[in-house]
């Protein structure tokens, strides 16, 4: 009976959101887009809120195609950066407790985002999950499906690729 | 029916200003013309998408640069005042300097009778070195009688 007694549920689940929510609420445009993500596991799903201000055609309404950029471009980068961070806390190489909006890691930054429009975007809350396809030392490729009512009518999808914040200390680029 | 290209920029400034995502970025149309379009947006703390350095998130640029091409596309003297972007890639050459102004330019430099196809690029006061470019295709809604 070697094994080490798991850990309580309750405090492994709080360890886990503590660094979801400090990722996200460190970056103002995801408070002003009113865009949240929910946690299953390690798995997020992006949601949008509906709100008035994110309307870009107001006959219709339909969402402004720079609202459904902006929702997918949100949920790869905390995508990514999520599943970093996630690794780093569960193997142990980063203690929870010591994370703070200081000391978190760099943010991956974005080389180019594609954006296919596939249908208008109602005037109600979005869905969005990212899929890390390629995940290197220095590059990432990242697409992202969106949805609304129906997880099967995808609104929105996108493919981008990223420059990894490097892993030694203070995001200065490795050469 | 046809419009006059003055009218018509004047119909697209009075759309594009009254579209509340656009005004919620704080958006300006700058100058409008015949398949070209200028739109600027100010820094602001609540477009910022890394706290550490304050630059704002790349969404807010291809915010910008869409509403920018859909202008251009609106003011082309071949498209009706309609559009929705069917697709738009943006290239980030470099992080926007917090604190300044974005201007975008995009030029509608193509349409035929469905599609309008886009390119824009954004600086910001360094003139000589574009924060991004993009390229992308719009639809072109045209009104049904019109149909050949």
């Amino acid at each position: 009976m070697n094994r080490p007694r798991p850990e309580p549920v309750q405090v492994v689940k709080e360890r886990r959101d503590r660094a979801l929510e400090l990722l996200v609420k460190g970056v103002p445009y995801a408070r002003f887009m009113g865009i949240e993500f929910d946690r299953r596991g390690d798995e997020l799903t992006a949601i949008m809120h509906y709100d008035e201000k994110l309307i870009g055609n107001p006959f219709l309404p339909a969402l402004h195609g720079g609202a459904i950029a902006s929702f997918l471009e949100m949920t790869a980068i905390i995508g990514l950066s999520w599943q970093t961070l996630w690794d780093d806390i569960e193997t142990g190489r980063t203690a929870a407790e010591d994370l703070s909006p200081e000391t978190m890691p760099r943010l991956p930054k974005t080389i180019d985002f594609t954006v296919d429009y596939l249908r208008a975007g109602l005037p109600r809350d979005a869905y969005a999950r990212a899929r890390v396809n390629r995940s290197g030392r220095r590059y990432a490729s990242v697409h992202v499906e969106a949805w609304q009512d129906n997880r099967d009518k995808l609104f929105a999808q996108a493919t981008g690729h990223f420059l990894m914040p490097s892993r030694n200390g203070n995001g200065a680029r490795v050469g | 029916m046809t419009l006059k290209a003055g009218e018509k920029a004047r119909i697209a400034k009075q759309f594009i200003e009254a579209i509340p995502f656009s005004k919620a970025l704080g958006m300006n149309l700058d100058d409008i013309g015949d398949g070209f379009a200028v739109i600027s947006m100010p820094w602001s703390e609540d477009l910022v998408g890394d706290p550490q350095s304050g630059v704002i998130h790349g969404g807010a640029v291809s915010a910008l640069m869409d509403t920018c091409g859909g202008a251009a596309v609106m003011s082309h003297p071949d498209a009706p005042a309609g559009t929705a972007t069917i697709d738009l890639r943006i290239d980030y050459m470099r992080p926007a300097t917090p604190g300044q102004r974005i201007i975008a330019r995009a030029e509608c430099y193509n349409v035929t009778r469905s599609v309008g196809f886009v390119r824009a690029s954004a600086f910001d006061e360094d003139e000589d070195r574009p924060v991004a470019t993009a390229a992308g295709a719009f639809t072109v809604e045209r009104p049904k009688e019109a149909k050949a």
